[in-house]
């Protein structure tokens, strides 16, 4: 008896260990849709970064930490991935407060037109990075769309397995290790496909009113900050298409919320000439993006502002700190230039 | 709560922890708490009606056990001075009285059953009729199906049944009555379990037994894997072809009766396997439903080998009764005088099979399918009866053909393709459609598309085929080598070899097992009745 209960502890244990190398081997690498790999490349950056970016595609596209340093020497890091919603921007907010202490977060506030899980590709491309926790828990609650269930999040085997049919070289190769994609967050488009036509306005809605769960967790998002020291900032990227529209009246509630509540916006829609945006030269992808000129320029004006009105850029950093972002802009360089 | 859902796993995980934790005299109810839980997930109003089945048999049993009491007290007291002709007509008066009260009981049961299953379906065939004179019709009703009605229903009956006939005394207890209609692993798809065979061992405390509860978790892994593995994936090319069925008529009917075979084969009994396990690793013993009916050499056979329990009910409370209630008897002599005694026999046996099979057919479903699905059963197995004769003669002219393997080959093939092929009624679940597509078969077109990578495009791929495939192979081996020897027994002589086996098979449902989102993971079939 003794001989089969050890031989059953030594078989449930060696299943463990299968399962976890075949659960590492078959999760998305995404190689190709290098968005998924955002949230997570954050664990090695954490601490002393005087501002932290949330929010969806517009705000990894359209910010560089790396030239915020370079020319303000204010640090720091974005986590948003695609199509992040307003929950998941708080939940990392409040897992980002874990690591440290920023003085500013900077909000960007198209995902406040959703106010209801939208998908499961986009969902796992922000949970799936995020280390366990309450905050990662509660994400995953706030998230999950029809048939979505926690445990495919807990253990991402269940929810991957059928890709063992269709495994490729890449699946081996970042097996234990992720693919670096990032720059603090800011992931870097250099192509150029201009704008061909400028919209005049989206498409009509039955109703302009932002839904309330986002605006609540707006709400939750300033009260975080409050209890955290950070002055929460609102942006609007400068982006605005058809399919991608950021109506006047979503402009308005949100104005109205930031007068209502002492906090700074700025839709820099409104100033792209001011910023020197160009959209036939800095987007990738027909004026739905900013491309890393173009994005270099709304770092810059953005700095301005964090310096100017918000008083950033003065904080003294640790010698490890500066090594790390001086490295930092090295390596941003380095690929922007090659 | 789908035995293919985490819930259910999880479910059962506790479950069993609780089972084993609380060994002793009130260990069954922690299964009767445990049960319920199970089907209160299926909705409070599922569980007002299998309350009431309880409820309302409980009394009949006591109310039948009462009279059996009378009557065998009186008989005793009245030992000396009734003679025995005397006794005769007590008796008999007596089990017209039962009788009375059973009925009562059968009505009830079968008449919830009636309306809540088969209402709609009557209604819409009354409106059909109505239709032929013009006549408007009725509105259908839409009613609650409770989860596994059919199955507590007949297991429950069955218990009526047996106490009437004396053959098992009433249940006492009302929570032990309410564990035996609601054991929550049978609950869904059976094995309709009969009272005196299951009743013993679901109340006796089981302590963990490290054999049992490996053996049984053996078989739950086996069952999950011929489920997630093969039986869903079948399914894909299946439901491309049932989708549009014009679309996939020649020979890809015949692909379908093959596809349709190795999926019911493989969801049904990987559902019982599950069953079946769960209980024997809580020491429970539940009949086995299965024993390789895809070697049956006739139709005869197959049911004897094919949803074992059902065709076991079927035979003890339906046709035997009908066979031998006292219009039949009348019958039979009717008969014996004017065709002869062994005609006359056929006659009271095929009737009896005829209102039988009809019954077997409703029972699956509330449609026209499987009632001809039912009576064309029963054709063939008279019609097998009835050319028994020449059997004998052609295997007397040729006596080497009965130890033949290629004989024997293809009289299981043969089985197993007339009754795919009387299956596939639940397949098209329409009957015009069904006798269509048979048409269509006799026309082969398509044998070339097929081959020529049609079967590629029924939304399997070439990896999904090969699972298929190599699944099939390994349910094959094991069915072969389980007609020689227990599996599980000879492995348990072999740990490390089990322990592999076990581990590869655990993990293969895992990593291979359609589960999940995407794959819509389909419902057993046998649920469904």
């Amino acid at each position: 008896m003794k001989k089969r209960i050890i031989i059953l502890v030594c078989s449930a244990l060696i299943v463990i260990l299968l399962l976890g190398l075949l659960q590492a081997l078959v999760v998305p690498k995404y190689t190709d849709n290098t968005e998924g790999l955002l949230i997570g490349e954050y664990y090695g950056e954490t601490g002393e970064n005087d501002v932290i970016m949330v929010g969806d595609c517009e705000v990894y596209e359209s910010f560089v930490p790396a030239v915020l340093y370079e020319k303000y020497g204010i640090t720091s890091y974005i986590r948003g991935s695609a199509q992040q919603l307003v929950w998941q921007s708080y939940y990392l907010l409040e897992e980002t407060f874990r690591y440290e202490t920023p003085k500013a977060v900077v909000f960007n506030v198209y995902a406040l037109k959703y106010g209801e899980p939208q998908d499961e590709a986009y969902n796992r491309m922000t949970l799936d990075g995020m280390k366990w926790s309450g905050a990662k828990y509660d994400a995953i609650k706030a998230s999950m769309t029809e048939g979505e269930n926690m445990l495919d999040y807990a253990m991402p085997l269940l929810r991957f397995h059928s890709r063992i049919t269709e495994l490729n070289s890449d699946d081996f190769k970042y097996m234990f290790n992720d693919k670096k994609v990032s720059h603090s967050g800011y992931l870097m488009k250099k192509g150029v496909v201009p704008m061909r036509e400028e919209a005049e306005s989206g498409r009509a809605l039955l109703d302009y009113t932002l839904p309330e769960t986002a605006m609540e967790y707006l709400d939750k998002m300033r009260q975080l900050c409050e209890e955290n020291d950070a002055e929460l900032i609102l942006v609007k990227a400068p982006t605005n298409t058809w399919g991608f529209w950021w109506y006047d009246e979503w402009d308005a509630q949100v104005s109205e919320y930031a007068e209502n509540n002492g906090l700074a916006y700025y839709n820099f829609i409104k100033c792209r000439d001011e910023i020197g945006i160009d959209f036939a030269t800095d987007t990738y992808d027909e004026g739905m993006h900013l491309n890393v000129y173009g994005a270099e320029k709304l770092t810059e004006y953005f700095g301005n502002i964090l310096v100017s009105d918000h008083g950033l850029g003065d904080a003294t950093h640790s010698q490890d700190v500066l090594d790390r972002w001086q490295a930092n802009i090295d390596a941003y360089y380095k690929e922007r230039n090659s | 709560m789908s035995f293919t859902s985490y819930t259910f796993i999880a479910f059962l995980g506790v479950m069993l922890l609780a089972y084993f934790l609380t060994y002793g005299k009130r260990q069954w109810i922690t299964l009767l708490v445990g049960s319920y839980i199970f089907y209160a997930f299926a909705g409070l109003d599922c569980l007002a009606f299998i309350l009431i089945t309880t409820l309302s048999s409980y009394l009949v049993s006591r109310l039948l056990g009462r009279a059996i009491g009378r009557e065998r007290a009186f008989l005793e007291a009245n030992k000396e001075t009734l003679d025995k002709a005397q006794r005769k007509e007590y008796k008999a008066r007596s089990k017209k009285k039962r009788f009375r009260i059973l009925l009562c009981g059968l009505f009830f049961n079968f008449g919830i059953l009636a309306v809540l299953k088969y209402s709609a379906f009557a209604v819409r065939n009354v409106n059909s009729i109505i239709g032929l004179f013009g006549g408007k019709g009725f509105d259908v009703p839409s009613l609650l199906l409770p989860l596994g009605i059919s199955f507590y229903t007949f297991q429950t009956m069955g218990y009526l049944i047996d106490v009437y006939r004396g053959k098992v005394a009433p249940e006492r207890n009302i929570a032990k009555l309410a564990l035996f209609v609601s054991f929550f692993p049978q609950l869904v798809q059976g094995p309709i379990s009969l009272y005196s065979e299951l009743a013993p061992s679901l109340y006796e405390p089981h302590k963990f037994d490290l054999k049992k509860f490996s053996f049984g978790m053996q078989r739950v892994i086996w069952g999950y894997f011929k489920k997630l593995v093969i039986a869903d994936r079948v399914l894909i090319a299946m439901n491309t072809m049932l989708d549009a069925p014009e679309q996939y008529g020649g020979a890809y009917v015949l692909l379908l009766i093959v596809l349709y075979s190795v999926q019911i084969y493989a969801d049904f009994t990987g559902g019982i396997d599950i069953t079946i396990g769960i209980a024997e690793s809580m020491g429970i013993k539940l009949a086995e439903n299965f024993d390789r009916p895809f070697s049956s050499r006739s139709t005869k056979e197959y049911w004897r080998r094919w949803h074992i329990t059902m065709g076991r009910w079927f035979r003890e409370y339906i046709f035997v009764p009908i066979a031998t209630v006292k219009p039949m008897l009348k019958l039979n002599n009717f008969c014996k005088n004017r065709i002869g005694v062994k005609a006359a026999s056929k006659v009271v046996a095929y009737t009896a099979s005829i209102v039988t099979w009809f019954v077997t057919g409703i029972w699956h479903g509330a449609a026209w399918n499987f009632i001809v699905w039912g009576l064309l059963n029963c054709l063939i197995i008279m019609v097998s009866e009835s050319l028994e004769p020449l059997y004998k003669k052609f295997h007397a002219r040729f006596p080497k053909l009965a130890g033949n393997r290629f004989y024997g080959g293809f009289c299981a093939t043969r089985t197993f393709l007339l009754m795919g092929l009387i299956r596939s009624l639940d397949c098209y679940r329409n009957v015009a459609t069904t006798f269509r597509m048979w048409g269509s078969m006799l026309t082969f077109r398509g044998i070339g598309e097929i081959l020529g990578g049609g079967i590629l495009r029924l939304g399997l791929d070439l990896t999904d085929i090969v699972i298929i495939l190599c699944g099939i192979a390994v349910m094959y081996a094991v069915s072969k080598i389980s007609a020689k020897t227990d599996v599980r027994e000879s492995l348990y002589e072999r740990p490390v070899l089990s322990a592999i086996l076990t581990c590869a098979l655990l993990i293969c449902v895992i990593m291979i097992g359609n589960y999940g989102i995407g794959y819509d993971a389909s419902q057993f079939i046998y649920d469904q009745f």
